[in-house]
């Protein structure tokens, strides 16, 4: 059964226009001019029971605005959705029932009193039984090592205790969509690590189906086993992550330790017939960057038969430098073309 | 799903309790109000026995008596429910499985309920030593009034929400809130009783809701309202209260349609 289903859904905002100048606000006074501005353009995906899935692009490419509507927030201009068997704005009252949201930048936890009456008070509201309750959240507070934030206001946690509190929040009428919304923003390291195992283990343990939208690639990297790409409002790229690092990166790039001074020339002649460029770094190492139709035993043993080598390093291109690359030439087509194929 | 709602009164409650510090110099703030149109009240009657049907003291009780309820039904839900629009967080309100205007109605009467029993109650102790307030002796009229009392508060409340959701279709609904409050104070009967506006004023009022909100259950309370037709200025409260649901539900359909949520 598919989790989320989603056809042709479009977005259309009507964004105030203010004319310059003192006579541009007075006749704005009287008629207001308005622009339309399309944030979701007609976007087709499908996500089945169970799958983590990345969601990513620029600022303002469209994603939160794609989640609000799949969360039953915004009303869709256009197009069909489907999310856990419902329609979202049309039934919210009972489809919010069986989805969790996190809003990376929201706190969705009361800020003047305690966690764990925060907790209380969505137990009721989502009218879970107590002892349902209490299963699911000393299991959540192990996990997250929430114990002794439990009785603390939310204002008197830290970003990391909040997102983690948030989190537990966001579970505990064990939901079967989870919407993540930049759920690692502002986080260090350590937090970020934790969550991402968490989610790991609770899709593998619930089959939960996890969307997620982030600017950390890392997040990704760790959690999802497919990405839809999303560029001002329409679809880029829907897969998986590996098929869009072989299908993007243009190569990748060896880096040679010699064991003394080897020029640039020298080098450059050893592999004259292959299409790879060399850069040096400094006296006894250097770059070489090889394409993806360049074999690298081809290009390492014609390196090999004229150097003395101390240590090689292959570096795949990282995922930041696609997506940073597809993200400012911003169409699919472009970057086709130029990773050959 | 009742006992959730009934959390957020509580809830509300203990909250407004946290901060009650900021409630005892209101205390005060309320006294020297009554008291100002007290005397502003003496010095208008000077030596007349009564002005527009009320004697001065069925004036000094409705004064008191409408200012204690105004502490009562007062809120801020109009300026709480712009803001959450104006700064995204309704958002989160709205993934919840949850009416959002009925928990806001439910924050707004444990807001009620914590200045009726922490404020109303000692303010009118206070004002009734200083004042020569004359409340009724009949437990009827109060059980009425306290009927009524609920009705303001769902009226006035109606009205904050409606202001409220304008947030919605305006970038900025300060000015509106703000219009909505001199309103409320004037037309309901605060400053001055409907009794004492020009007769196409008066008759005006008859036709809007504001005039249930305070006048009406501050008339019956203080006896100037004839007890048969009690009854129909209760029904007359009802009707508002029905009839305001559908101008909320109108709003609430347009605005979520047409919602985008700020930010992010």
């Amino acid at each position: 059964m598919l989790a989320i289903d989603v056809k042709d859904l479009r977005k259309q905002f009507k964004v105030q226009k203010n004319r310059e100048g003192l006579s541009g606000a007075l006749k704005d006074l009287f008629k207001r001019e308005y622009n339309e501005v399309t944030a979701v353009k007609d976007i087709s995906f499908q996500i089945p029971q169970g799958e983590i899935c990345g969601y990513i692009g620029e600022n303002g490419a469209g994603k939160s605005t794609t989640i609000k509507m799949l969360t039953g927030i915004l009303v869709p201009t256009a197009g069909h959705i489907k999310v856990n068997g419902y329609v979202p704005y049309k039934d919210r009252e009972q489809f919010v029932g069986g989805i969790g949201v996190v809003f990376g930048q929201r706190s969705q936890l009361w800020w003047d009193i305690g966690v764990i009456e925060s907790f209380q008070l969505l137990r009721k509201v989502y009218r879970v039984s107590e002892a349902d309750f209490r299963k699911r959240l000393d299991n959540l507070v192990e996990r997250l090592q929430l114990g002794d934030l439990l009785n603390r206001p939310v204002r008197k946690l830290s970003l990391g205790q909040r997102m983690r509190c948030e989190l537990v929040a966001s579970l505990l009428h064990n939901p079967s969509i989870l919407f993540l919304d930049e759920p690692t923003i502002g986080l260090d390291i350590v937090v970020k690590t934790e969550i991402r195992d968490f989610l790991l283990e609770m899709n593998r343990e619930h089959g939960t189906t996890i969307l997620l939208t982030t600017h950390d690639l890392q997040d990704i990297e760790a959690l999802c086993s497919r990405v839809i790409m999303l560029d001002d409002g329409r679809i880029i790229y829907d897969g998986g992550l590996d098929d869009l690092k072989s299908r993007w990166s243009k190569g990748r790039e060896i880096q040679f330790q010699f064991a003394g001074h080897t020029p640039l020339a020298k080098l450059q002649q050893l592999t004259e017939e292959l299409a790879v460029t060399w850069s040096l770094e400094n006296d006894v190492t250097a770059k070489m960057w090889l394409p993806h139709e360049v074999n690298v035993s081809d290009a390492l043993s014609k390196v090999v038969a004229g150097t003395e080598i101390r240590d090689i390093k292959i570096f795949e291109t990282n995922t930041d430098d696609i997506v940073r690359s597809i993200y400012s030439s911003g169409s699919a087509e472009v970057s086709k073309e130029t990773s050959g194929q | 799903m009742m006992s959730a709602y009934i959390d957020f009164i509580r809830i509300r409650f203990l909250m407004m309790l946290a901060y009650r510090v900021n409630y005892y110099s209101g205390i005060v703030i309320y006294a020297i109000n009554i008291g100002a149109y007290y005397f502003l009240w003496q010095a208008i009657y000077g030596d007349k026995e009564s002005l527009a049907g009320f004697t001065v003291a069925q004036m000094t009780t409705y004064v008191a008596v409408s200012w204690m309820a105004r502490a009562f039904y007062f809120n801020n839900l109009d300026r709480e429910i712009a803001n959450e629009i104006r700064d995204g967080s309704v958002a989160v309100q709205l993934i919840r499985p949850y009416s959002y205007l009925f928990v806001k109605m439910m924050q707004g009467f444990g807001e009620g309920l914590f200045r009726m029993l922490l404020f109303m109650v000692p303010g009118m102790i206070v004002v009734c030593l200083l004042f020569p307030v004359k409340l009724p002796t009949d437990l009827s009229t109060w059980l009425i009034y306290l009927v009524m009392l609920f009705f303001s508060f769902l009226i006035n409340s109606q009205i904050n929400i409606l202001t409220g959701l304008f947030a919605f279709f305006v970038e900025n609904n300060e000015g509106m809130m703000r219009m909505k409050r001199v309103m409320v104070d004037l037309f309901s009967g605060v400053v001055v009783p409907i009794a004492f506006f020009p007769g196409w004023l008066s008759g005006i009022m008859q036709w809007l809701p504001f005039q249930a909100i305070t006048y009406l259950p501050s008339a019956v309370f203080t006896g100037r309202t004839p007890s048969n037709e009690i009854a129909g200025v209760l029904g007359l409260q009802v009707v508002w209260f029905l009839g305001l649901l559908l101008p909320i539900w109108f709003v609430w359909r347009t605005a979520r349609k047409r919602t985008f949520v700020q930010g992010g």
